[in-house]
């Protein structure tokens, strides 16, 4: 008795934050996805599915933020990867916290101020002016997709690198030890072995970077200059400006369905390799 | 008072004689005393390795399967393997035996090709591998954590070495091997199931199957049976001994566990500090152990500190105490004039009354321990001594108790002068 109320008890800050602030607010959202705008702007109760017809109207975000989303979560998987497999695995002790804690310095200051460099470095000053000077003609960056997946590959890359150390990390040396003493070696051991036990941190890595990809706004708002915006930019505009929160509230609906769906398929794709046949696909 | 503790009118000679000790025989074989049974040892030999020669001899070319050579290992300002020569006989089942640092995991993992030796070479069959890397050495290990792939069940990771031979083979014959091994090992039904889901004991076997299926000329064994219960340990450790009988493998373990190295080994190889301190065979190391770190190491001992009074082909005559003199063995020709004496528990006797009276101690612990008794006894002008008395003996003897006074036989020729340590 007493156990089951401690434990109640114990739960009970878990389960208010989830009511209060994770199922109300998308049982909100959801409610207004299928209400009207309130002719001075925000919501007026309805039921009808005109925001969901509408929403062809926000092709070009949407498909601006599944493609660039999936692509600057690939790129940063693939800066990534190699350095947390340096960090974890090749760099002496000494080094390796010093080195850890520079990977997280940038975090210490705002993403808006670190996007504002970006402006200048792909500005016209800044590395296309270097590209011309060594002869490579005019070439613009800024405002262009290209400068969107650069800030947020920049961005986002320290989250992707934490649980793919963390993964390769925690690998038991001793496996690729044995994998050499049975005749492999290193770089198919590097495919057999170090990369299958590490897949749990490149699914954590990739989801975390691309749940957050998706809702970025801030990013393609800077980098993109009105041009290249995402999901997250049309709610802004929905919700901020024209103050069509019944609209807005079907796009969110919109983009968690879609999330959902992305999610379900890369996370069953990945486990099925990481538990997966060594022999199989890779080599 | 003195005691006279060796027959008067039996001399040396005789003394030797009736030790199994020849004259003029070359010195590491004159070794050979106490209670060295040479015939057990010779027919040990040819059961285990099939009559090819005396356990005991130094491997030929051809008969040895590897061999370290001057091997030396540093890890910086560490000195963690030091001139190691050994050589490793075809077929045979050797221990490296030591506590923890002696260099016994170096050795293997120089053996292994996880460490490339700083100086001297280390040989597979003739050929220096100082350099060959681990994947290309005709040698597999068991891991002491067994290292079993987590993402691959059972049959998979007994698989894992063929599927490494390039040109690669046929599905249909790694199959039929995995099959085999599995049988090998036990483990027929266990092939589809997840590394996890074994016992401590099942996860060994697969460890030994994946480690044999590509049938390496060593097989080494990393402190295999140190995460099992002393139940399943003994069951491993015949297992261990039927399979390398079935294999012809050579077998090279690194253990802590003295029993397990004397219950296992053609011979042993004692370490300590990154050197060899001793090799033979287990009775070798029991009953002539070379100094007192092997004495201590190898079963127990009581090691004691006497003045040699005088010194006639191979035996000394000392003196432990004021009047206690004892006559001696002693393995290597020695001018010291303090020497440290290594004496069994077993080898000791308690007498019965009636028996001359011999060494005066008093008792101060009794063990019963079924088969035999442990005696702690605190003896004059000696000190502590422990004396193990079979039961049967013990019927006979008293009934003498602690702080009772007993008298200890101590026969001519019993115990061993240790060199002394490097």
């Amino acid at each position: 008795m007493t156990r089951e109320r401690a434990r109640a008890l114990l739960l009970m800050p878990a389960g208010i934050w989830y009511g209060v602030l994770l199922l109300f607010p998308l049982a909100v959202v959801l409610v207004f996805s299928f209400g009207e705008r309130n002719p001075i702007g925000g919501y007026a109760p309805g039921f009808t599915l005109e925001q969901y017809a509408n929403l062809p109207a926000r092709f070009a975000a949407f498909r601006n933020t599944l493609t660039l989303a999936p692509l600057g979560t690939l790129a940063a998987l693939i800066i990534a990867y190699p350095l947390a497999y340096y960090l974890a695995l090749k760099v002496s002790a000494r080094w390796k916290t010093t080195l850890l804690i520079l990977v997280i310095v940038p975090f210490w200051t705002s993403i808006l101020i670190r996007s504002y460099a970006w402006i200048y470095l792909l500005g016209g000053n800044g590395i296309p002016a270097l590209l011309e000077a060594v002869g490579l003609g005019d070439i613009r960056l800024i405002n262009t997709p290209f400068a969107v997946l650069v800030g947020i590959v920049y961005g986002y890359l320290p989250l992707m690198v934490f649980p793919i150390y963390v993964a390769l990390e925690k690998l038991d040396r001793s496996l690729l030890e044995a994998a050499a003493d049975l005749g492999t070696p290193p770089w198919r051991s590097f495919l057999q072995i170090t990369l299958p036990l590490s897949m749990p941190g490149v699914l954590t890595g990739s989801m975390l970077v691309f749940i957050l990809l998706t809702g970025e706004f801030l990013i393609p708002a800077i980098l993109g200059g009105g041009k290249v915006f995402f999901v997250g930019n049309a709610l802004v505009d929905l919700f901020l400006q024209s103050r069509n929160w019944a609209f807005g509230s079907a796009v969110a609906v919109a983009l968690i369905v879609i999330m959902l769906i992305v999610v379900a398929l890369y996370s069953r794709a990945v486990r099925r390799f990481g538990a997966g046949r060594d022999d199989v696909g890779l080599m | 008072m003195l005691f006279m503790i060796y027959t008067t009118g039996c001399d040396f000679l005789t003394v030797l004689r009736m030790y199994g000790i020849g004259v003029g025989v070359p010195q590491h074989e004159r070794t050979g005393m106490l209670d060295a049974n040479a015939e057990t040892e010779i027919r040990m030999g040819v059961s285990r390795e099939q009559g090819t020669q005396s356990i005991q001899g130094h491997p030929s070319d051809e008969d040895c399967v590897a061999e370290f050579v001057g091997a030396t290992k540093r890890f910086g300002a560490i000195l963690a393997a030091d001139r190691i020569n050994l050589r490793i006989r075809r077929g045979e089942f050797l221990s490296f035996l030591g506590p923890s640092g002696c260099g016994k995991t170096t050795a293997l993992r120089m053996l292994a090709g996880f460490e490339a030796p700083s100086d001297g070479m280390v040989r597979i069959d003739g050929q220096d591998v100082s350099r060959v890397p681990a994947y290309a050495r005709p040698v597999n290990m068991v891991f002491q954590h067994y290292a079993l792939f987590p993402h691959m069940t059972v049959a998979q990771n007994i698989g894992y070495g063929l599927r490494q031979v390039r040109p690669k083979l046929a599905k249909s014959e790694i199959a039929a091997r995995v099959e085999a091994a599995l049988a090998k090992v036990r483990l027929d039904a266990f092939g589809a199931r997840r590394t996890w889901e074994l016992s401590g004991g099942q996860q060994q076997r697969v460890a030994l199957a994946r480690a044999i299926i590509n049938e390496p000329k060593l097989l080494l064994l990393d402190e295999p049976m140190a995460a099992l219960d002393a139940k399943l340990r003994g069951e491993m450790q015949r297992e261990l001994l039927d399979l390398q009988r079935s294999l012809g493998i050579t077998f090279v373990l690194v253990t802590h566990d003295q029993e397990e190295a004397l219950s296992m080994s053609d011979r042993i190889c004692i370490m300590g500090a990154g050197r060899i301190v001793q090799v033979g065979t287990p009775q070798d190391l029991y009953d002539r152990p070379r100094n007192r770190y092997v004495a201590d190491f190898v079963g127990k001992a009581n090691i004691l500190n006497g003045e040699v009074l005088s010194r006639q082909a191979g035996l000394a005559r000392i003196a432990l105490a004021e009047g206690t003199e004892v006559l001696v063995p002693e393995a290597e020709a020695d001018t010291r004039r303090h020497v440290d004496i290594a004496v069994r528990p077993e080898a000791l006797r308690l007498a019965v009354p009636g028996e001359d009276a011999m060494l005066r101690a008093r008792i101060t612990h009794r063990t019963f321990l079924g088969d035999h008794t442990e005696y702690l006894l605190q003896a004059d002008g000696i000190g502590a001594l422990q004396v193990n008395v079979p039961r049967q003996a013990e019927r006979a003897m008293g009934g003498q108790g602690v702080g009772d006074e007993v008298h200890i036989l101590w026969t001519a020729g019993t115990g061993l002068v240790l060199a002394a340590e490097e």
